[in-house]
């Protein structure tokens, strides 16, 4: 008993791909508010195992914010209420004693769930995979001040280039999109010089395999941006979409 | 082409179909809206009349409403298409959506709004451009103005015309800003004015249209 | 002794590797096609081994246990790399990277590695860029640098707090791309569990595919361990949760040498643990040196809150004791110096396990100097405050959102609490000039492997060396091995030595399964950390390490009695799999404190109570112990020591000295 929230949490639990899952509710109490929110998570998981129970899958590895293995969709917003955290860095004094806590995975058709709350994100790396690259060969490169960049063009790619890859946006998205994560790559290499020679190939080559994967389309409705903990802007998406129809009548 | 059917296809290209036929479709409303707002000359609906006429016979006119319709019905049908996909993306729901914490519901609901519009649509059409176009109805005395006066006067038209310039409303308040999103315009310095003027569009044309039925019913326009 | 050969290549220092690169065999592209590779990691080391070797046309398999490979830990890696690119003409050149980093590493790194990895230190700038990582850049669209520990230039690139990240992402994206192109197959949620040695030779990993639970043959002309480093032994440090040793550690038990065990480094400033839940501990990075001070109460125990402390009554102890580096000393003189103050009663914060990390100066400096940037004159105390901070939030506004995050305290308003941490695992497995560990076609990259930083590494450091070992160094060296290989074909999978090694992981397994005893895997590993941390952490004794080698073989023992496994071996179990990492690590714990035990003196992040100077710094004894501890797995609890002489014909070893 370390602190005084009492809590009742309502978490997915899912055996396997295979099975259906369903809902379980459980209590927990003397939860402390300098704990976060997997920590208490992981006293939940104790209890169970002390009890002879499955404790709750989840992804994690971090638990610092950047490696964007997290992922719990938490009272209806993924990595819960707080604005830029992650469920990682989420804590327990952003919840009061004797709330309930609905947990569920990342629901799009692109990500299915593994077990309970671990969902397949594999799809994301195939993404990177068709065209999220400079095709430079180890060994190839001029020295690196060679080639200035203009700071802001700069900042503007590393603002981009800051997705942690999590998924929170295909979760908060209606269409289950992946836009927000996709035109982060594109944007930040077509701001960059170096990306300028593969520019309209990757743009293609990015979004048939995004559509490829099964994410949907985006409305705008913001709500990625608004869920993004890496605070990645919707002007990535425009700039794809530019980047995306200025390929399709410009390539060969 | 089979490259121009592909893009069209993907998840971007449908989203710039709706951004192009929506943005044109918002064009079109500013004539509509032009034309019809001359109702509240309260000339009898001299003016009125004269444009309507021209609109009926000019052959540019007259071509264009093939374009309208073409595009009405292409915004439809992908606006449907993408709702429908859409909605398949994520095969099991969440039990419990905050989406009020992320974004404004009429931008989640823009399938919900653009049927309502729709069904807005075709009893519209049905009311005006059928009895214009297609029947012979439309005489000297009995001209589209005095057609407005007869349909207005029931209250569950003005209704139904109220609801259907509330949808259109919340339809064009997120759509208008969208299409210039989608179409890749978003950038820090012209994204607010364009943010801005699209709030005023959507609620000052709604406001003129949904003022007609009112009017008309209210004999405020005669 | 005789059985390790660092196989150092003749020559001036200067030039071992250029001649070493002209001499070496080549593997003609046309048998690169039949050659395979499996690589075990996909952080730095591995996902630029995986990258590079896969542009030359090996086939490569790439394991991870994370969902992707980019989410190894390296990811985290928050302040820099370090290179000598000389861009800020304050006198930096490879030689001077090349000393600070044997001095840094407290004469216990080999030169020639060394040497080798500040030669190459600038072609990794250059490749990243290439690669469209985004790191800082001035206004004239040139690189920008920060200064680090240890060091008097200006040397490190960064991308805000996320230089790991970034680098990372580089990395991956060129490891990516060969997935695209079908030459690397990626084995993501996989966990390496044993090396399949055949003929003395490896051959080839058995691994568990994490979400079926199935076992996997995989071959290899040789195998590449890029595991990354063992901090998690002491169950909280700054490491990810699934860090571990298992795969550095199964090797161990196939033959390979583990070296220099006890080397751990105990970051100075981290984020202080606020309860018994706690799970992992948290960087602040080291680059937040550059402009926060370090200082204690000057009074014991002292209530008062720090903005209410005078100037006067604050000790400023870094600054005190070394002048010379002030803040910005190494991370294993910072560290002990925390810990001496806290220990001493000055501690402050709820626990007084902790101490300040001020940025109030800095804030007002560069509050002036924006002021006077921009022109402005006759600014308000306030408007300076708020200049400043705009700069110091463009500095590190990720790491103060952070620490704000999880303390609920502003490092805006008043300074951060800080303590030491375990951060970073010097010791690894031995591997010579190739990368090659004892067992030939093995090797070791990165932080898993022992090489390049002695008993301490210099900040920004570790990045340099994950990307040089992958992109720089094994391209080269593996061909030494492999073009001996080139007649080997592929091995069936269904060999006897593959289907042993598969046996034997599945039985460690079963066993675990079985044992279905009455506590979980983390009380097991909770008490490790403890025993570790209290008696093999940043100050160890004779009579401590004696104790703790008895404390572990006992908590080794309950374990394999009384642990839990909740769930099947069939399906995703985190349980099963910490359950073996923790396995191993009450293993390496053990070795750890015979390390410690062993080396009667101090160097580095290993510092021994007995010896120490008269003011408390770390007592080297180079006439006694300038080697590399190997040390070869005989069986439980039965390690042999193999030495490798360190020879210091470059630089003239002195006693370390920052004051
Ligand atoms: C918080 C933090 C901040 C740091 N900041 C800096 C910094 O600013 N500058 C600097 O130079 N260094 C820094 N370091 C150190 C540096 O980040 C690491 O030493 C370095 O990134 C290690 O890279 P690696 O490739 O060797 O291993 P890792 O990146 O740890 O990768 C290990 C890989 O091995 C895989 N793996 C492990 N075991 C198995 C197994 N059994 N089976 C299959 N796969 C396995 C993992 O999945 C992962 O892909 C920091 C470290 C930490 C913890
Ligand atoms: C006067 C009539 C209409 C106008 C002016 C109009 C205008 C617009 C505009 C500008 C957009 C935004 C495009 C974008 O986001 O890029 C839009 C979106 C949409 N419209 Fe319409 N529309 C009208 C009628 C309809 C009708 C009748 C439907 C019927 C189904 C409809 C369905 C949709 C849908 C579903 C979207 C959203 C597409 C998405 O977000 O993916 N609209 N509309
Ligand atoms: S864009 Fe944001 S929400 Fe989406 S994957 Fe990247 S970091 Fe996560
Ligand atoms: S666990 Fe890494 S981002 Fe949360």
């Amino acid at each position: 008993m370390e602190g005084n929230l009492n809590l009742t949490l309502k978490i997915w639990r899912q055996k396997n791909a295979q099975t259906a899952g369903k809902f379980e509710t459980y209590q927990v109490s003397g939860i402390s508010e300098d704990m976060s929110f997997l920590e208490m998570i992981d006293v939940l998981n104790n209890r169970l195992i002390e009890e002879g129970d499955d404790p709750v899958a989840f992804d994690h590895d971090c638990r610092e914010g950047i490696c964007g293995m997290c992922s719990m969709y938490i009272n209806g917003r993924p990595h819960g209420p707080n604005k830029g955290v992650t469920t990682c860095q989420l804590h327990m004094r952003s919840f009061q004693d004797g709330q309930t806590i609905t947990i569920e995975p990342w629901r799009a058709e692109a990500f299915p769930v593994i077990k309970d709350l671990v969902v397949n994100r594999s799809a994301f790396d195939r993404i990177i995979a068709a065209g999220g690259f400079i095709s430079v060969n180890t060994g190839n490169a001029q020295d690196a001040n060679s080639l200035p960049i203009p700071k802001d063009h700069a900042d503007d790619a590393f603002a981009a280039a800051a997705c942690i890859g999590c998924g929170a946006c295909v979760a908060a998205c209606k269409n289950a999109s992946a836009m927000l994560f996709t035109s982060a790559k594109i944007s930040q290499l077509a701001l960059l010089p170096q990306g300028q020679a593969e520019r309209a190939k990757r743009a293609e080559a990015m979004v048939a395999q995004m559509d490829e994967e099964g994410f949907g389309a985006c409305s705008n409705t913001g709500a990625c941006e608004a869920e993004c903990p890496k605070g990645i802007s919707l002007e990535n998406i425009a700039r794809m979409n530019r980047e995306y129809f200025s390929a399709v009548f410009t390539s060969k | 082409m089979a490259w121009l059917s592909k893009s069209l296809n993907s998840s971007l290209g449908k989203k710039l179909l709706m951004a192009i036929t929506g943005l044109f479709l918002v064009s079109f409303l500013v004539v509509h809206c032009g034309l019809n707002a001359t109702v509240f000359f309260n000339d009898g609906g001299e003016t009125f009349n004269k444009g309507a006429e021209f609109m009926a016979k000019n052959p540019f006119i007259r071509t264009m409403e093939i374009v309208l319709f073409g595009g009405l019905l292409l915004h439809i049908l992908d606006g449907l298409r993408l709702w429908i996909d859409n909605k398949k993306k994520r095969p099991v729901a969440y039990a419990v959506v905050d989406g009020a914490a992320n974004s404004k519901w009429y931008s989640r609901s823009m399938g919900l709004l653009g049927t309502l519009l729709l069904l807005f649509i075709i009893i519209h059409l049905k009311h005006f451009w059928y009895f214009s176009r297609l029947t012979d109805n439309l005489t000297e005395e009995h001209t589209l103005f005095h057609e407005m006066q007869a349909i207005f006067a029931s209250p569950v038209v003005v209704v139904i015309y109220v609801l259907g310039c509330i949808s259109l409303a919340y339809h064009l308040l997120h759509g208008f800003q969208s299409a210039f999103q989608t179409l890749g315009w978003n950038h820090p310095k012209y994204t607010p004015t364009i943010k801005c003027i699209g709030a005023a569009y959507s609620i000052i044309i709604s406001i003129i249209f949904a003022a007609m039925p009112i009017a008309f019913h209210l004999n405020l326009i005669h | 002794m005789t059985k390790l050969d660092a196989k150092i290549p003749e020559g001036s220092l200067a030039e071992k590797w250029t001649k070493y690169r002209s001499s070496v065999s080549l593997v003609n592209p046309a048998n690169k096609r039949n050659l395979e590779v499996v690589i075990v990691g996909s952080g730095l080391a591995g996902a630029s081994a995986a990258a590079s070797l896969a542009e030359l046309g090996y086939k490569v398999k790439v394991f991870c246990f994370q969902d992707s490979p980019r989410r190894a830990h390296s990811i985290a890696a928050q302040g820099g790399i370090n290179a000598a690119k000389n861009y800020q003409n304050d006198g930096d050149s490879i030689f001077r990277l090349f000393y600070d980093t044997i001095k840094g590493g407290d004469y216990r790194a080999r030169e020639a590695n060394v040497h080798r990895l500040a030669e190459v230190s600038g072609n990794i700038i250059d490749q990243c860029v290439a690669q469209g990582v985004p790191f800082a850049r001035e206004y004239g669209g040139l690189l920008s640098n920060r200064s680090f520990g240890g060091t008097q230039v200006q040397r490190t690139f960064y991308a805000a707090g996320q230089t790991g990240q970034q680098l990372l992402l580089g990395a991956y994206s060129a490891l990516q791309r060969q997935v695209g192109m079908g030459n690397v197959q990626l084995y993501a949620r996989h966990e390496m569990l044993d090396v399949v040695v055949v003929d003395g030779k490896a051959r080839g990993i058995i691994a568990r595919n994490l979400v079926s639970g199935e076992l996997e043959r995989h071959f290899g002309h040789a195998v590449l361990l890029c595991t990354g480093g063992y901090g998690n032994v002491f169950y909280l440090s700054t490491n990810a949760m699934g860090s571990n040793v298992t795969a550095a550690w199964k090797a161990h038990k196939k033959g390979a040498f583990f070296a220099n065990p006890c080397y751990t480094q105990i970051h100075p400033t981290c984020i202080p643990v606020s309860g018994d839940h706690q799970s992992k501990l948290t960087l602040m990075s080291e680059s937040l040196r550059n402009d926060g001070r370090i200082w204690v109460p000057k009074k014991k125990d002292d209530p008062r809150k720090a903005n209410e402390i005078p100037e006067d009554e604050r000790d400023y102890y870094l600054e005190r004791r070394y002048p010379a580096f002030g803040n910005l000393v190494p991370r294993d003189i910072a560290s002990r110096a925390a810990k001496e103050r806290c220990d001493a009663g000055y501690g402050v914060g709820a626990s007084k396990m902790a101490v300040y990390l001020d940025f109030a100066a800095a804030i007002i400096r560069y509050g002036k100097a924006e002021a006077n940037k921009r022109n402005l004159h006759q600014v308000s105390d306030e408007e300076i405050q708020a200049l400043g901070k705009e700069v110091v939030k463009e500095k590190y506004g990720n790491l103060f959102d952070m620490y704000k995050q999880i303390t609920g305290e502003d490092p805006y308003e008043q300074p951060m609490r800080i303590y030491p941490a375990v951060h970073y695992t010097m010791g690894g497995l031995w591997v010579d000039y190739n990368l090659m560990t004892t067992v030939p076609g093995l090797y070791a990259l990165g932080e898993a492997n022992f090489s390049d930083h002695g008993a301490n590494r210099l900040g920004a450091s570790a990045l340099m060396q994950g990307l040089a070992d992958g992109y720089f160094v094994i391209p080269y060296t593996i061909g030494a091995y492999l073009a001996s290989e080139i007649r080997t074909p592929a091995l069936s999978t269904d060999s006897e030595a593959f289907v042993n090694a598969e046996k034997a992981v599945q039985e460690q397994i079963d066993k675990l399964m079985s044992i279905k005893g009455t506590k979980s895997v983390d009380y097991f590993h909770k008490k490790l950390g403890l025993i570790m941390w209290n008696k093999c952490g940043m100050a160890r004794n004779e009579e401590g390490l004696k104790m703790a080698i008895a404390e572990i073989q006992e908590l080794r023992k309950e374990f394999w009695s009384d642990v839990r496994i909740p769930g099947e071996a069939n399906n995703l179990n985190p349980e099963l799999e910490k359950a073996g990492r923790v396995a191993d690590f009450l293993e390496l714990g053990e070795l750890m404190c015979k390390d410690a035990l062993e080396r009667n003196e101090s160097c580095g992040g290993h510092f021994r109570e007995e010896y120490q100077t008269e003011d408390g710094e770390a007592l080297r004894d180079d006439e006694n112990f300038a080697y590399v501890a190997a040390w070869e797995y005989l069986s439980e609890s039965k390690f042999e020591l193999h030495k490798e002489e360190l020879k210091f014909e470059n630089i003239k070893i002195a006693q370390r000295s920052y004051k």
